[in-house]
């Protein structure tokens, strides 16, 4: 059983090395989670200092004649250098990813497995509510959430995680269904196991697969979502080195020639989001047993 | 089950969605604020009888069930309020924005659904070629872009580095609006003969159109490219091939068809997209619609304005749906067997 397991994975790591855009895709996560963790050593500068070094505001990077030195990337209208910005920022947007795409999880596991598992009425119920949270546009129910429950990072983690709660709780419900109808859970029903039992022993971990693929594509727009309300000023507020925060900050000075101070934090966005799409796709195309040939 | 028994069924199914809307709505902006009346009458610095006068006039005095149906009512009556912050009618300012964010939306979905489909089609004839390298890259960058971000930097390059394109606006500054027949400028400077005004908000309108498209093409391109090759592998292309057809007529005439089903919802559902990316192309690009309107209302606490914007939104949102349905019953038989 262990050594069947094991060639199981080991079957996994394999498909996923071939999967030339999915290594690549983790490739770019690993180094945000890098440069996220070790942010304090690789930092050139401190993201926040105070008081501003106002004498350095705007001052253009590694391009030009003008850049001080240590300030690689250039420094923003308040004269804090953008690289350290980014790489600090990292934090925010990996957090915010992972803890909305956590309470997306936790709703739509809840409400999936209830509907997809005891049907009935509870189903029907269930499934109407997430039908009428479908009516609106994913970031415009994030953008309401903020609207009722506040401004703010921490808000706007929640409001990211509501909107993505009900794809969760169709995806966990459409494989608790499937795993349902399978010979195994029978035969556990067979044998008197209790449905508490069944679903955290059998139905749950069965449902590890389009969890980790959906929850992976979902941490995409989570991020791009928070960098979206974070530059509308509804998500994390400055002068914290949040990407999308930033970008706001600084669009007003794209139209006088400082162009650094907004392209470098939406690249970054790029890749994080970029990172976790083929990665979430090449996960896809490796667990997803219907696409499988 | 016929075609219309089919459309009918779903616009039943409508109803109860749009309540839960509207109880949504109603929730949000009765029930969850510490003091609605406060909220109404503008937040801390509220006159305690304007707050009386407030509570009195939106029956807040009243119970729940009752202020639901006061509300209701008044959502019938297309009465969505008075939006402080522009000291008007939420309604009147909708009707006014809406039609500037439709103008945006329709150039978005006709710079995007043509260039994803003919993106699709050359991607997955050509597999694994360069061409399909390179349409697979900007698919994937383009639903991995933040469109605020793309905004910006085409601001910079082609309205300030190369200044081809206005920075911001519907119009030129100075230049009246053309004389109003549908409130589409492109359209009204038609009509009336208004040549500058027609090239002024063409101009206007290309930079911010092409941005909220961008994303959709990426999307509608990859989904275009993977149910064209799941066509092109499929039996009948084979018989048609095994006939002599030549390879146009295969594409064009029998692959092409069945492959554009999935592709005609994804450009629905993806219609939703574009309404949230109103919200920030209109900011960036100062276009006078209900994007630009919802930001400003979030930001400044107008309740009866963002409540309104809500709810026009999750109505176009579940009618564009439904047409989707709609249309891909007609275009697809089977769909209307399983019994939807």
């Amino acid at each position: 059983m262990a050594r069947k397991r094991e060639t199981k994975t080991h079957e996994l790591i394999r498909r996923f090395r071939y999967n030339k855009s999915a290594v690549f895709g983790l490739i770019l996560i690993l180094f945000l989670v890098f440069l996220a963790i070790f942010a304090s050593f690789i930092a050139p500068q401190d993201p926040t200092p105070s008081p501003p070094k106002l004498e350095n505001s705007l001052k253009p990077g590694f391009w030009s004649n003008e850049s001080i030195s240590g300030y690689p990337l250039g420094t923003d209208m308040m004269g804090r250098d953008i690289l350290s910005r980014i790489i600090y920022g990292s934090r925010i947007s990996l957090t915010v990813g992972f803890i909305a795409v956590g309470i997306a999880t936790l709703l739509g596991i809840l409400i999936g497995v209830a509907a997809g598992y005891y049907g009935g009425w509870i189903d029907n119920v269930l499934m109407r509510i997430t039908d009428i949270l479908f009516a609106f546009p994913s970031l415009l129910l994030a953008i309401v959430i903020v609207a009722v429950i506040g401004q703010g990072l921490d808000k706007a983690m929640i409001a990211i995680g509501i909107e993505y709660s009900p794809q969760m709780a169709r995806v966990m419900r459409g494989s608790v269904l499937y795993i349902k109808e399978t010979e195994y859970i029978e035969a556990q029903k067979a044998i008197g196991s209790s449905n508490t039992r069944i679903i955290f022993r059998h139905v749950l971990p069965n449902s590890l697969s389009p969890v980790i693929v959906y929850g992976t594509l979902m941490m995409a727009g989570a991020i791009l979502d928070a960098a979206a309300l974070g530059f509308l000023g509804l998500g994390a507020q400055p002068p914290s080195p949040e990407w999308g925060a930033m970008l706001s900050e600084s669009r007003f000075y794209i139209v006088s020639g400082s162009w650094w101070a907004a392209t470098f934090p939406g690249i970054a966005i790029v890749i994080a989001v970029l990172g976790l799409n083929l990665l979430g796709d090449g996960l896809r195309d490796i667990l997803d047993p219907r696409l499988k040939e | 089950m016929k075609t219309w028994e089919y459309i009918v069924r779903r616009l039943l199914l409508l109803i109860p969605v749009l309540i839960g809307v509207t109880i949504i709505t109603f929730t949000v902006s009765h029930v969850i604020p510490a003091d609605p009346a406060r909220a109404f009458a503008g937040g801390p610095k509220a006159q305690p009888e304007t707050i009386a006068r407030i509570r009195a006039e939106l029956h807040l005095d009243k119970p729940l069930w009752e202020q639901y149906f006061y509300y209701m009512n008044d959502l019938i009556h297309l009465n969505l309020g008075k939006s402080f912050l522009e000291n008007r009618t939420v309604t009147t300012a909708l009707a006014q924005y809406f039609l500037a964010t439709f103008e945006l939306t329709i150039f978005a979905t006709i710079i995007a659904i043509p260039f994803g489909i003919i993106g699709g089609i050359i991607s997955a004839i050509r597999q694994n070629k360069l061409s399909d390298h390179i349409t697979r890259i900007i698919a994937i960058v383009g639903y991995s872009l933040p469109i605020f971000w793309l905004a910006l930097m085409l601001q910079y390059v082609f309205a300030y580095q190369f200044p081809i394109f206005p920075l911001e606006g519907r119009l030129s500054v100075g230049m009246t609006s053309p004389t109003t027949f549908t409130g589409f400028y492109i359209l009204d400077s038609i009509f009336s003969g208004n040549g500058a005004a027609l090239i002024s908000s063409l101009h206007h309108l290309l930079l911010p159109a092409f941005t909220l498209g961008f994303a959709e093409l990426a999307i509608i391109l990859r989904m275009m490219r993977s149910s064209m090759l799941e066509v092109m592998g499929s039996d009948y292309i084979r018989t048609a091939r095994a006939k002599g057809l030549s390879e146009r007529t295969v594409i064009y005439k029998h692959a092409l068809r069945n492959a554009m089903i999935p592709t005609i919802t994804v450009a629905g559902l993806s219609f939703g997209g574009l309404l949230s990316g109103a919200v920030l192309t209109e900011t960036i690009f100062n276009w006078p619609g209900m994007g630009r309107f919802a930001a400003h209302a979030v930001l400044g606490l107008d309740f009866n304005a963002v409540m309104g914007f809500t709810l026009v939104v999750a109505i176009i949102y579940v009618i564009a749906n439904l047409i989707v349905d709609i249309l891909y019953a007609v275009v697809d038989p089977r769909v209307k067997l399983g019994g939807g």
